[in-house]
């Protein structure tokens, strides 16, 4: 643009052409790359939602669009015996779980990137490396401590209760965006005699807002998607199974159908994608919180 | 000399720190540094869970190393699933989160396409895909014949599960998308500017102004990206049981990893020795080595990392 301005009046006109015909090629290159790879990332949830409404004859062809649209598959998968049990219990281990994260890591977090104290790099060393530790390293011990000791396997307790003593990930992605909420407001509510904790409260917190709805949300998709521990802890008991756990034994008992199979892939998609639509902004901000701090 | 006004402040900050602190100092102690301890513990103990453990000092290493015919097929996994899907993972997330910056018409709408893969549950889209992919009747394989090109085995070919595993992180590029995305606005417009003052094309651009900006972010993808493939467990587990038709009921003893081991990743030896074969020993042996897996790459992070123990006091 600036070069175009320091030639002569001649050559600009032609030159303006030019770069609007570049431009107009650009856009044209980048939303053609950008349909293609749409296509890619939604042509898996079409597929799945084509195949979902299939007959159970027409679900066993190569077929990609449906004859006949059989929206009781819905229905049937939905009153699969278990089905709202998994339902239940994964809403059970997401909402409880995240309300314990939230209350045990705020005031963590608040400590770790506020308070000076021996140890605080320590203790931020140990957060990151517990975040960075496949959950399989210490799970044999666990799973000992929580079946043998307390009698709680069959049930989502053992997953649960941890969460009321900090979830690592929650901690570090909370202090870090403490870390930018200047000291001053602190301070000044210090001054007119509030506590450390009322002052965490009233003033950090609403401060901290988007940070909070980010780590809700991820704690909540956390438990919501997990697999393993239900695997560990839950599997001996149907009662206690989860949507994640439930799936893969309904794709166990109908491995023909795969109808059905989608069916209940889309109910256990749905929740997901229809949360995302309410909370899009609270996300995005999230992950871009994770890492480019700092 | 500390005045006795002082030492009480002082006392009554640390009793402060101590209150704030407590679910972590409980939650750290009781779920990583006691089972962590019992792993090194159990690692050199036969215990099948039932009868009491009795010590049989570095059998159960040596077990691992030479004679469980898991162990190698899995660590090699791993490492293609480091060299192949975490580079092709940073690649394909950089490459999404340049195209959505230069976006005009339509950016919410591809924003989210491109993101929504990305919270789809592990055993939802691993089914997803396994129905995408299936040799016989799988639209993908549907869509190569008609355009007359070779059908891949997918998850039934042991030369095509990871690939096919590949394609499956590669759909899930949400949150790579967004870290760059961010980090390619963050880059000073000036700079774009006076490069092509300087007659610098737009791959000079991105080769000399956009990369030297972005390489922080490009390394933690790698980092991090490398980490979670150690942790790398429902997608390939769910993958292989769907593709041999083995899910269902529980206590099958069928070889982990279908097709032929090349599925298999080091947490699910983990389950398969700790959870299926009793063997107490063992699966700690694993868990340890996922433990210094782990920690190597942590600590790179933390040495070169994007300042992550950074502090503003």
């Amino acid at each position: 643009m600036t070069a175009t301005a320091l030639t002569s009046p001649v050559t600009l006109t032609t030159a303006a052409r030019t770069a609007r015909r570049t431009r107009f090629l650009h856009w044209i290159a980048v939303h053609s790359l950008a349909i293609a790879a749409a296509l890619f990332f939604v042509l898996p949830f079409v597929f799945v939602f084509l195949t979902a409404l299939m007959s159970d004859q027409q679900a066993l062809t190569r077929d990609l669009w449906p004859d006949s649209w059989h929206w009781e598959n819905l229905r049937a998968v939905w009153e699969t015996p278990g089905f709202l049990t998994w339902w239940k219990n994964t809403l059970m281990y997401a909402g409880l779980g995240t309300a314990l994260t939230l209350l045990s890591s705020i005031p963590v977090a608040y400590a770790l990137a506020r308070f000076k104290f021996r140890g605080r790099n320590l203790a931020l060393m140990l957060v990151i490396s517990t975040m960075m530790l496949p959950p399989q390293v210490v799970i044999v011990p666990m799973y000992l401590f929580w079946a043998k000791q307390l009698h709680l396997s069959g049930t989502l307790w053992p997953l649960i209760i941890p969460m009321a003593f900090t979830d690592a990930f929650s901690v570090f992605l909370l202090r870090q965006f403490l870390l930018t909420i200047p000291k001053d407001y602190v301070d000044a509510a210090k001054v007119d005699g509030c506590g450390d904790f009322r002052a965490l409260v009233r003033i950090v917190l609403p401060m901290a807002k988007p940070a909070v709805a980010a780590v809700a949300l991820f704690q909540f998709f956390y438990c919501w998607n997990d697999y393993f521990g239900p695997q560990i802890y839950a599997s001996e008991n149907p009662a206690a199974w989860t949507l994640s756990y439930g799936l893969e034994s309904f794709k166990g008992a109908h491995h023909t159908n795969w109808n059905l199979t989608m069916a209940a892939t889309l109910l256990v998609l749905a929740p997901v994608i229809i949360l995302f639509f309410f909370a899009q902004k609270a996300f995005i901000e999230g992950v871009t919180l994770t890492g480019v701090k700092g | 000399m500390i005045s006795p006004g002082l030492r009480q402040k002082r006392r009554r900050e640390a009793l402060r720190n101590v209150a704030f602190l407590s679910p972590w100092l409980i939650g750290v102690s009781v779920f990583f540094l006691y089972p962590l301890i019992s792993t090194v513990y159990f690692s050199f103990m036969r215990y099948d869970g039932f009868t009491p453990p009795t010590w049989t000092g570095l059998k159960n290493w040596q077990y691992v190393f030479t004679d469980y015919p898991f162990f190698w097929p899995a660590l090699r996994n791993t490492l293609w699933l480091v060299v192949v899907m975490v580079t092709l993972r940073v690649i394909f997330g950089l490459g999404i989160g340049l195209l959505i910056t230069k976006v005009k018409t339509g950016a919410g709408f591809f924003r989210t396409a491109f993101y929504l893969p990305y919270l789809a549950p592990p055993v939802a889209a691993t089914m997803a895909f396994a129905f995408l992919l299936n040799p016989g009747t799988g639209p993908v394989n549907n869509i190569l014949g008609a355009i007359g090109l070779p059908q891949p085995g997918w998850f039934n070919d042991p030369h095509w599960s990871k690939p096919a595993l590949t394609l499956l992180a590669l759909w899930g590029i949400g949150d790579l998308m967004v870290i760059f995305m961010a980090s390619l606005l963050d880059v000073p417009q000036e700079q774009y500017e006076a490069a092509s003052l300087d007659g610098a094309g737009r791959w000079q651009q991105f080769r000399f102004v956009t990369l030297p900006n972005i390489s922080p972010i490009i390394l933690f993808a790698v980092v991090t990206g490398v980490i979670q493939t150690m942790q790398y467990y429902t997608q390939p587990l769910v993958a292989g049981k769907v593709a041999s038709g083995i899910i269902g009921g529980s206590g099958q003893q069928v070889e982990p990893g279908y097709p032929d081991k090349s599925t298999l990743t080091l947490p699910q030896l983990v389950y398969h020795l700790g959870f299926q074969r009793f063997d107490t020993g063992g699966a700690c042996v694993i868990a340890l080595v996922l433990f210094a897996l782990a920690m190597v790459f942590t600590a790179l992070l933390m040495r070169r990392g994007s300042g992550f123990l950074a502090t503003n006091d």
